[in-house]
């Protein structure tokens, strides 16, 4: 972070991309590869036990955060895609039919589109698609529509990583599941904000990233309730995931170990564990507290800009700006703020039914993180100001 | 902010404020779209083509600003040209933008394109300046698929 670019100093507002690491975190994954790599859940010597006990002490670090009820619900993936892709493939070819229907929303990530797109034209069933209103808002009495005896599956953003509306979750699971139809949750953009408790949302999986939350990339978690979990074939086959084979029968693993097969990011889940430690010991509810003071201060600012239309104003609305400027393509405003230091988004944002939704080919992002400064914001407005001046 | 000049220089910018042949070509023979998936450019271009000569060109779409000038000087250069000198530049402008040793300023047949060189200080923004290039040889060649930077 104290890093020049192109002799500014940088001022980092793409955190819904990746967020940057805390120093705790770095020396967590040098101490590991330095002085406890081996495998885990295999060797009897020394360190095969110092990192599997390591590992599994972030799985319950994992649970402790979330408020999941047991350690094994918590199954270490990539990330938060792979999560999905997880689900789909494990729990959606198992209770999907031809006729049967998936509900997302309009305001998803790709990555919470085509994998339900990939099931349903495999097995014939149909993907329903809740509607969103001008301010980037959920439309429930829709989404109540919707819910039908051929529903089989609910996924859904936690929070939309293009808008920043964040969903009444809650809610969502609740309608659902007076129909008995099970509830994902895209939690990618949620977790690195605001604490989330997958017991109070009684959702049935909650997906997130390692490398949003502060964490090192390619690790991420699949919540399960226990018993969707158990009743699930596995995803992939491999070491690690039997508890023994023949070449006539294999008989997979216990929850979660059904679902990691191979040996596992095991760096990554022990940084995730410590990012998890530092955010608890940062006290989560604060940096909640002074990112919403950001966003409204950033809100303001930006939208004080002529010429500057704000696409996402839901009511409800996590760390995250959103916005087009008149006569201006976000790529030529991001390669301008480039220059001056500061990092955005510009683009689709993986989410092109979004854009098209607004009518925009793109926006330029910026998502605020717990270290992000009012000083930031500034550096931000001043350098929207310039890009005027270049297209003045 | 001299890169940035070089970048936005003003001849680019009268162009995205005011693309020339932006319409759609009644009488084109030849038709190709093109797509930027990394920034949602989009861009079709149209040619008439007759006896092997360029005898109008025009495009249409929306994109940055460094692809909206390029289409627009691209279908300026490129009136009344054989199809093999629209080739040609098509070598030269893509060795230009992503800063081929030998190309620059003093490429004698780009002419005014030549105020593209600024691009290849900015890599990820050469896709911007080809674009257009790419979707004319795919008209030329009459692919029928959309072309893709990716």
């Amino acid at each position: 972070m104290k890093q020049k670019i192109r002799g500014k100093p940088l001022v980092y507002l793409d955190n819904a991309a990746t967020s940057q690491k805390p120093q705790i975190v770095l020396d967590t994954l040098l101490r590991y590869y330095t002085a406890q790599n081996s495998n885990v859940h295999r060797g009897v010597h020394f360190l095969s036990e110092q990192a599997t006990k390591e590992y599994e002490d972030a799985r319950n670090k994992v649970r402790r955060f979330i408020n999941a009820a047991e350690e094994r619900e918590i199954v270490f993936v990539r990330g938060t895609t792979e999560a999905i892709n997880l689900v789909a493939d494990s729990y959606g070819r198992q209770n999907v039919r031809a006729g049967d229907e998936v509900v997302i929303s309009a305001m998803e990530h790709h990555s919470n589109i085509v994998p339900w797109q990939m099931l349903c034209q495999e097995k014939g069933a149909v993907l329903r698609v809740v509607p969103i209103n001008d301010a980037g808002e959920l439309l429930l009495e829709e989404y109540e529509r919707l819910l039908t005896p051929k529903t089989r599956l609910v996924a859904m953003a936690h929070v939309s990583n293009a808008l920043g509306s964040i969903n009444p979750v809650r809610r969502i699971v609740e309608l659902a599941h007076r129909q008995n139809i099970p509830v994902l949750i895209d939690g990618a953009q949620a977790v690195p904000h605001a604490r989330v408790d997958v017991r109070d949302l009684n959702c049935d999986f909650y997906a997130f990233s390692g490398h949003k939350v502060f964490g090192p990339t390619g690790i991420g978690v699949l919540y399960g309730k226990a018993t969707r979990l158990e009743a699930m074939p596995p995803y992939q086959g491999g070491g690690d995931m039997i508890s023994s084979v023949t070449f006539e029968k294999t008989t997979y693993n216990k929850i979660p170990y059904k679902f990691e097969a191979g040996t596992p990011n095991i760096a990554g889940v022990i940084g995730l564990g410590s990012a998890i430690d530092y955010l608890t010991s940062i006290r989560l509810d604060a940096a909640s507290a002074h990112e919403n003071e950001l966003l409204e201060y950033a809100t303001n600012a930006i939208s004080q800009i002529s010429g500057i239309r704000l696409v996402g104003t839901a009511r409800e609305k996590s760390a995250i700006v959103s916005f087009v400027v008149d006569g201006l393509h976000p790529h030529d405003i991001g390669t301008i703020l480039d220059q001056e230091g500061i990092a955005v988004r510009t683009g689709h944002h993986c989410a092109q039914p979004v854009m098209d939704r607004f009518g925009v080919p793109a926006t330029v992002r910026a998502s605020l993180a717990l270290y992000n400064t009012r000083e930031d914001i500034d550096a931000l407005v001043s350098g929207l100001r310039k890009v005027s001046e270049v297209f003045g | 902010m001299s890169d940035l000049r070089d970048l936005y220089q003003q001849v680019i910018l009268d162009h995205t404020k005011r693309p020339r042949n932006f319409r759609k070509l009644e009488k084109a023979n030849h038709k190709a779209e093109g797509y930027n998936p990394l920034c949602g450019d989009k861009v079709t271009i149209y040619l008439e083509l007759e006896d092997g000569i360029l005898r109008d060109i025009s495009f249409q779409g929306s994109g940055c600003a460094i692809s909206t000038a390029s289409a627009s000087m691209m279908t300026e250069s490129l009136k009344g040209k054989t199809t093999t000198e629209a080739q040609a530049l098509f070598e030269c402008f893509h060795d230009l933008v992503t800063g081929k040793p030998g190309s620059g300023r003093d490429a004698p047949d780009l002419g005014k394109l030549a105020v593209f060189t600024g691009v290849r200080e900015f890599p990820v923004r050469v896709k911007c300046a080809s674009l257009a290039w790419h979707t004319l040889r795919a008209a030329l060649e009459d692919h029928q698929e959309a072309v893709s930077t990716e």
